[in-house]
């Protein structure tokens, strides 16, 4: 099989595209789609400061390695979830490649800074580790975005995130969450602009320029990530792509073109500052810090912990809702 | 023929001489969810694999989101 560009022997194939490409020019490909996407939605400008949500992972340390690459201002920021080794794993994999890129890496240890860690939060809260794990990072960038006087927040979500979670959405009609599915989402009310610059690729794809790229990221899988739905969407996604290869980009890429517009929606929820961290949220504390109340066994300003209060938020924050659902919604 | 599969880490023995989609087919490995790496070089499912060769399939699937 040859590079479609250079007619190299190609070491990637992009079924979606019928093409495959050598190593030289598939990160070259990367870049374009990269751009692409960057330009398409405005996302910023060389002159902003962006902050990389930097887990260690492919996807995460891909992208901070092509907005350097492009000449790009970006910072990353790891968030420690202390979830044993694989969380030390990660810490190493973001640390070596901020110091092998000379790049700046910013730390927030969850168990440090929030007095709990992830393992301890699924044990003792009322919603899944996956959600309540959301959460705290979604609260956490945008805090240190908005502290650190950032004008965007660059996460690593692909075209395989993207397509899952729109089918998770379209399976149960979240017509709200479909409506703000877009790879970027203004900033307002103290919410810190968010944007998703690898939404045109696939994991296989970010995979493969991280690979090409020499970057060490870590390959094993989150230990607590068993039964997430996500990847059930994923894995109906996969078979569907197998037998018809393009069916994801159709989907996702299709929603942006013909799909986002009609489930357009007129009005925002009104934020205001929540009474315990001052982030944005639509009600009086913040999901973060409820949550957080509820897992170290605190009280919110002498309000008293309340059942319905949890129902309400597992109701929002359930398994059934992905990450990046909860990503979009209104509260942190 | 040396296979590596991660996630977890295993190794397993198979036949070569026959195209890398093969070993993924009987392993019933989607092509399209994987890296296949060869003495440290990324391979397509199109080449054939020796006897002799090392081969690395990489999951690239992750599933938390951000």
């Amino acid at each position: 099989m040859k590079c479609k560009r250079c007619k190299e022997p190609a070491v990637v194939e992009v079924r979606r595209h019928n093409a495959a490409f050598c190593k030289t020019c598939f990160p070259e490909v990367f870049t374009e789609q990269v751009r692409k996407a960057i330009r398409r939605f405005e996302m910023f400008s060389p002159r902003d400061r962006i902050l990389v949500a930097v887990s260690g992972g492919k996807d995460s340390l891909a992208l901070w390695d092509v907005l350097l690459e492009t000449g790009y201002d970006a910072t990353g920021l790891y968030l420690g979830l202390g979830i044993g080794t694989y969380s030390d794993r990660s810490h190493d994999a973001a640390a070596s490649f901020a110091v092998d890129r000379g790049a700046e890496l910013r730390i927030v240890d969850l168990a440090r800074d929030y007095g709990y860690d992830i393992p301890t939060a699924g044990r003792k809260g009322s919603r899944s580790t996956c959600a309540v794990c959301g959460l705290s990072k979604r609260y956490i960038f945008n805090k240190a975005a908005a502290d650190g006087g950032f004008d965007v927040i660059a996460t690593g979500h692909n075209l395989d995130d993207e397509a899952a979670t729109l089918l998770g959405n379209t399976l149960r009609w979240n017509t709200e969450y479909i409506a703000r599915q877009s790879p970027a989402l203004p900033g307002c009310h103290g919410m810190v602009r968010k944007v998703k610059p690898l939404h045109r690729l696939s994991e296989l794809e970010t995979a493969a320029y991280a690979f090409l790229r020499g970057i060490d990221y870590v390959v094993e899988e989150c230990p607590l990530v068993a039964g997430n739905t996500q990847l059930k969407y994923k894995a109906a996604m996969n078979t569907i792509e197998a037998a018809s290869p393009g069916t994801k980009a159709q989907f996702f890429l299709g929603y942006l073109d013909r799909g986002m517009p009609l489930f357009a929606h007129a009005a925002d929820p009104e934020l205001a500052p929540c009474e315990s961290c001052e982030q944005p949220t639509t009600g009086r504390f913040c999901a973060f810090c409820r949550a957080r109340a509820q897992v170290l066994g605190e009280r919110l300003d002498g309000v008293e912990h309340r059942a319905e209060d949890d129902r309400d938020l597992v109701r929002s924050l359930s398994d059934e809702v992905l990450p990046v659902e909860i990503f979009e919604g209104a509260d942190p | 023929m040396k296979v590596k599969l991660r996630n977890p880490d295993r190794e397993v023995e198979l036949p070569g001489g026959r195209p890398i989609r093969d070993v993924l087919a009987e392993l019933d490995v989607d092509a399209d969810t994987v890296l296949v790496i060869r003495g440290g070089e990324l391979v397509t499912r199109h080449e054939h694999v020796g006897e002799d060769d090392d081969l690395e399939i990489r999951p690239v699937i992750s599933g938390g989101g951000t």
